[in-house]
């Protein structure tokens, strides 16, 4: 599986700059910069098998019965796009380390560049549409974290969730499309899809999934009218920006473009829809960038117009318009990464990227000065440079199109425009910031930059020189066997500089006379420009619109919702009255079922009516809290004694401990409640009250006799059947737990582990005023920790663990388990904080409780990953059976494993939220970091 | 035979002590009252099913009887230390 390598390496790797972050700044970069080489390696390796022509495959299932599979392709067009990410990648990882403060730790930077980069490879790779989409909302996810890497400020956050909403939401549409595409081809697999062009192409349901895709395709490539996210996007730091509109992210719209050409293109809708968008979004784009006055803003307009081209290029769905767009993919890739670069370092160095204050910086920097002008000159299309090939090539096929009849001369004619455009936007980042005269104002005296720093603009550069002057022996190879992906065969096509006095070539001229000329008069034009092009922004709009939906919501909420908890409660038992009573009145309900009732016996008839005194009596004392908590303690035991009657242990240990922690924590919350409530509902609520519970009390009763009165079918026999030969373990219940629905636990526990960290996130720096005395005003004694009672209690420990530790081991085969396991224990730990306190505690127990929540959900699901080793189903289990003293037949299946992540997960969850509160009311602890890193 | 009587005398005795404790949890007069009733009481559960565990010759009330000592104690810890301080982790 090396395919799978090249992605696995980025996404696993992301790991790797946080955990080495701790040895200095450059760590996490040499981290990020070698997984990547790796990937890059494997690519290097397998590529010359590639350019002889042979696709490499690779499959395995997933989930079969939904059509996914983990299948990976390695052809012609995923090569290029691999060597572009993982190319300007590396050099945007040496970029960053220079361009990022010197203060930030570079850990999370990196790694979520190499998460989103191992996204983006997935896309490319993936030989099945839905693990495709997987990979595509990845980078979506990804790319909003990429964006937002600076949270504190609102720009940030603003561009981040708007990059998120459009392209996540075009993603849900690609999902919809994509849906409807296996549908018709009856397969998700991209071989089976690609070969079905014919079948899709006449089938009724063609036209909406087209329309889907693109929905996808075009938010992630910021086609018109959904480009206003990009320039929004350009608040992240400049390496993301390079990084995610050249080679990535965007790429990934036209990626699917050209995925699915041999599927869609050739149709008059392909061409209308993709065509025209494409034409619309290239002159429309490069008509905004001439006017931006912010560097990157030019840089990100210019962008979506160059998304444009290479749409439009797609859309006249010809062989020759393929492989244009795919050189223009490569080219614009290359130049337009060096030039965010560029403004990087002119940000970087002058403290500001308006254009107006930017000036003559040809004296201050001139390395950085020629690098750049060489690639915008590439982005203008100026001959002997990777640019102008594409734009000619672009040139030549709008020249032979032939879908518009008469009016065929408009594409040549808007082309040649945009061409213009392309000029003048391209001569303003040249002329503008290198010369015009001297710098105004700015708030850094400019000068080169580190040396490293130029470096990848410059191997950016030198690219972009060597394509545009021996094509041939550089980039033919590679675009050869990504034209023959998407169409099946190599067109003839002639890469020379030098066509001869052709129709393009004389377009490139006007565009390159023309667009001198129109920034030479670029004062009236800006003038114009304000007078008359429309104020309207696609961003406000969707600020707007993303307001008002916020607003309509609070005024639903504050119409309905009142915050009461009585109110809550009424009506969630109510609607479950009425759900569970309309079947039953409606229905043919018979009280008694067929089953005789067991006689009653003195014991449980004991234990029930002293339940029952002791419920009504906690209802009575209700207003006095710590009262009906101690009385509600008694109503715990009676339940426990009632399981333990009918013979169920573990559930019988379970409530105990869980009494006893919701206890714990109820005293621990009473301390900073105001006193015991007044009287305050009024009579009529009163009732209401009254009738629900009694209803909902009673008609639970009818329920409960009416089923245990009827033999109905159960699964319970199953698993009496075969708990131990398939579970390896007698004692049911916790096989059913760690085996049978071994993935209803871990997401148990993954939901507890949540809990954990959201209780704690909540409660994080949460100060609460502490009463002076108790309720009745008596004072608290002085005496923070009684010797008597913290001499007793530290025996109670060993105690206590031993008893966890006995429990856990044991519970396969006898009432026990990770679950109560790690409850005792947290039992244990619970009387050392009553007994000697929150600091005597932390500095004998040097233990993250954080790390036991991370280390058991870990263990837990690699328990579970285990058995995909040994080609079983995940959570398979493995038993041995060693025997050991005292525990006697000692089954150890893989399942204890998973056993004793459930115990450090429950260990680690209670002491969470049990310190979390403990915590409240210590004025030293604001400077406590709930990660226990101090 | 000495010992199903005295494990028939013993059920008895525990009766009563819970059925004292259960009375001294209903009429306080104050809430340390009432934690000393259940923390006795506990402790009388816990003997009441010790000796069930002897008459029906089982272990199993045995670990929860273990369990139930160990939760009754701390448990009275807990409210005591709230009684006393208020603040249970400090």
């Amino acid at each position: 599986m090396p395919i799978a390598a090249i992605i696995l390496l980025p996404l696993l790797g992301a790991a790797l700059p946080p955990l080495v972050a701790r040895h200095g700044r450059p760590a996490p970069a040499w981290a990020a910069a070698l997984v990547t080489s790796a990937a890059l390696a494997i690519t290097l390796w397998l590529t010359p098998q590639v350019l002889a022509g042979g696709e490499i495959h690779s499959h395995r299932d997933w989930i079969p019965l939904l059509g996914l599979s983990l299948s990976f392709r390695l052809d012609g067009l995923a090569l290029l796009f691999v060597l572009l990410i993982t190319g300007i990648g590396l050099l945007v990882f040496l970029y960053a380390f220079y361009y990022l403060p010197a203060k930030d730790g570079l850990g999370r930077f990196y790694a979520l560049l190499l998460l989103f980069q191992g996204a983006m490879l997935g896309i490319v790779l993936s030989d099945n549409l839905l693990l495709l989409l997987i990979f595509w909302e990845l980078t979506s996810l990804s790319s909003f974290l990429l964006i937002a890497y600076n949270p504190q400020t609102r720009v940030a956050r603003q561009g981040a969730r708007m990059a998120l909403a459009i392209t996540a939401g075009g993603g849900l549409a690609l999902l919809a499309g994509f849906l409807l595409l296996g549908a018709i081809v009856g397969s998700f697999e991209l071989s089976v899809v690609l070969a079905s062009g014919d079948l899709v192409r006449e089938h009724p349901l063609h036209l909406p999934a087209l329309l889907l895709i693109l929905a996808g395709a075009f938010t992630k490539s910021a086609q018109f009218p959904f480009h206003f996210w990009l320039p929004n996007a350009m608040s992240a730091p400049t390496p993301v920006s390079a990084y995610l509109h050249s080679a990535t992210m965007v790429k990934a719209g036209v990626f699917l473009l050209a995925r699915l050409f041999p599927v869609f293109s050739g149709t008059e809708t392909w061409f209308y829809l993709v065509g025209g968008v494409g034409m619309f979004t290239l002159l429309f784009g490069a008509y905004i960038a001439i006017f931006k006055h912010d560097l990157k803003g030019l840089l990100a307009y210019s962008t979506i117009s160059h998304l444009g081209l290479i749409t439009f290029l797609f859309g006249l769905g010809t062989p020759l318009g393929a492989v244009a767009a795919l050189f223009h993919v490569g080219n614009h890739a290359v130049f337009k990464a060096s030039l965010f670069m560029a403004a990087g370092i002119i940000d970087h160095e002058t403290g500001t990227r308006d254009m107006r204050q930017i000036n003559g910086l040809w004296r201050f920097m001139p390395y950085t000065a020629t690098l750049a002008m060489v690639a915008a000159a590439a982005m203008a299309g100026v001959p002997l440079l990777n640019g102008f090939l594409s734009k000619e090539m672009f040139f030549a096929e709008t020249v032979h199109t032939d879908w518009l009849g008469p009016l065929n001369w408009l594409i040549p004619t808007a082309a040649t425009l945009a061409g213009i455009f392309a000029v003048a936007y391209s001569m303003r980042f040249i002329h503008d910031v290198f010369f015009n005269g001297a710098p105004i104002d700015l708030p850094r005296t400019p000068h080169e930059p580190p040396f490293w720093m130029k470096i990848p603009v410059a191997v950016l550069v030198a690219a972009c020189l060597l394509i545009g002057i021996v094509p041939a022996q550089t980039v033919r190879p590679i675009l050869d066997v990504g034209v023959d992906s998407l169409l099946g065969f190599s067109p003839d096509f002639s890469l020379a500089i030098w066509h001869g006095l052709s129709l393009p070539f004389l377009m490139s001229l006007i565009a390159l006379l023309g667009g001198l000329a129109l920034y030479s008069q670029r004062q009236r034009l800006f003038a114009a420009h304000d007078r008359y092009f429309p104020r309207t922004s696609g961003a406000a709009a969707f600020q707007y619109t993303v307001l008002r939906v916020r607003q309509l919501a609070n005024d639903l909420i504050a119409r309905i919702d009142n915050e009461s908890l009585r109110r809550y409660v009424a009506w969630l038992i109510g609607t479950t009255i009425v759900l569970a009573a309309t079947p039953l009145l409606l229905g043919d309900f018979h009280l008694a079922g067929e089953r005789a009732p067991t006689p009653l016996d003195g014991i449980a008839a004991t234990i029930l009516l002293v339940l029952a005194v002791a419920t009504l009596a906690t209802v009575r004392v209700r207003r006095q809290r710590l009262r009906a908590l101690i009385v509600i303690s008694l109503v715990g035991l009676m339940v426990t004694l009632t399981f333990i009657h009918f013979s169920a242990p573990d559930l019988a240990l379970t409530q105990l401990s869980v009494e006893l922690i919701t206890t714990v924590l109820m005293l621990l919350a009473l301390f900073f409640l105001p006193g015991d409530p007044a009287l305050s509902v009024s009579r009529w609520r009163h009732r209401r009250d009254l009738t629900l519970a009694a209803v909902a009390g009673l008609g639970t009763a009818i329920v409960a006799f009416a089923l245990m009165t009827r033999t109905t079918p159960s699964i319970s026999d199953y698993f009496l059947a075969f708990s131990k030969p398939f579970g390896g373990g007698q004692n049911v219940v916790n096989v059913i737990l760690v085996d049978f629905r071994g993935l209803d636990t871990l997401g148990e526990i993954t939901v507890l582990a949540i809990a954990a960290t959201a209780i704690v996130a909540l409660l994080w720096r949460l100060r609460l005023p502490i009463r002076a005395g108790d309720p009745t005003g008596r004072p608290w004694a002085d005496d923070r920790h009684p010797l008597i009672m913290a001499a007793m209690s530290r025996p109670l420990l060993p105690l206590a663990l031993t008893v966890a530790v006995f429990i856990l081991l044991r519970g396969h085969n006898s009432p026990g388990g990770g679950f109560i396991a790690g409850l005792v224990a947290a039992v244990g730990l619970i009387l050392q904080l009553l007994a000697s306190g929150l600091a005597w505690t932390e500095a004998r127990l040097r233990v993250s409780y954080f790390a036991l929540v991370g280390v058991g959900l870990l263990l837990a699901a690699a328990t579970g990953l285990g058995s995909l080793a040994f080609d079983r189903p995940f959570l398979t289990s493995a038993t041995l059976h060693p025997h050991v003293s005292i525990l006697g037949d000692l089954e150890l299946a893989s399942a204890l494993a998973f056993d004793i992540g459930v115990f450090l997960v429950v260990l680690g969850t209670v002491m969470l939220i049990l310190e979390g509160l403990g915590r409240l009311n210590r004025p030293g602890a604001a400077n406590m970091s709930p990660r226990g890193e101090d | 035979m000495i010992l199903s009587l005295s494990i028939y005398a013993a059920l008895a005795m525990l009766a009563v002590a819970i059925l004292l404790n259960l009375w001294r949890l209903a009429i306080g007069p104050d809430d340390t009252d009432r934690v000393l009733a259940l923390d006795t009481l506990f402790i009388n559960t816990i003997a009441l099913l010790v000796v069930l565990g002897i008459h029906f010759d089982t272990t199993v009330y045995f670990e929860s009887a273990l369990v139930l000592a160990l939760i009754g104690f701390i448990g009275t810890a807990a409210f005591c230390k709230y009684q006393l301080r208020g603040d249970l982790i400090e």
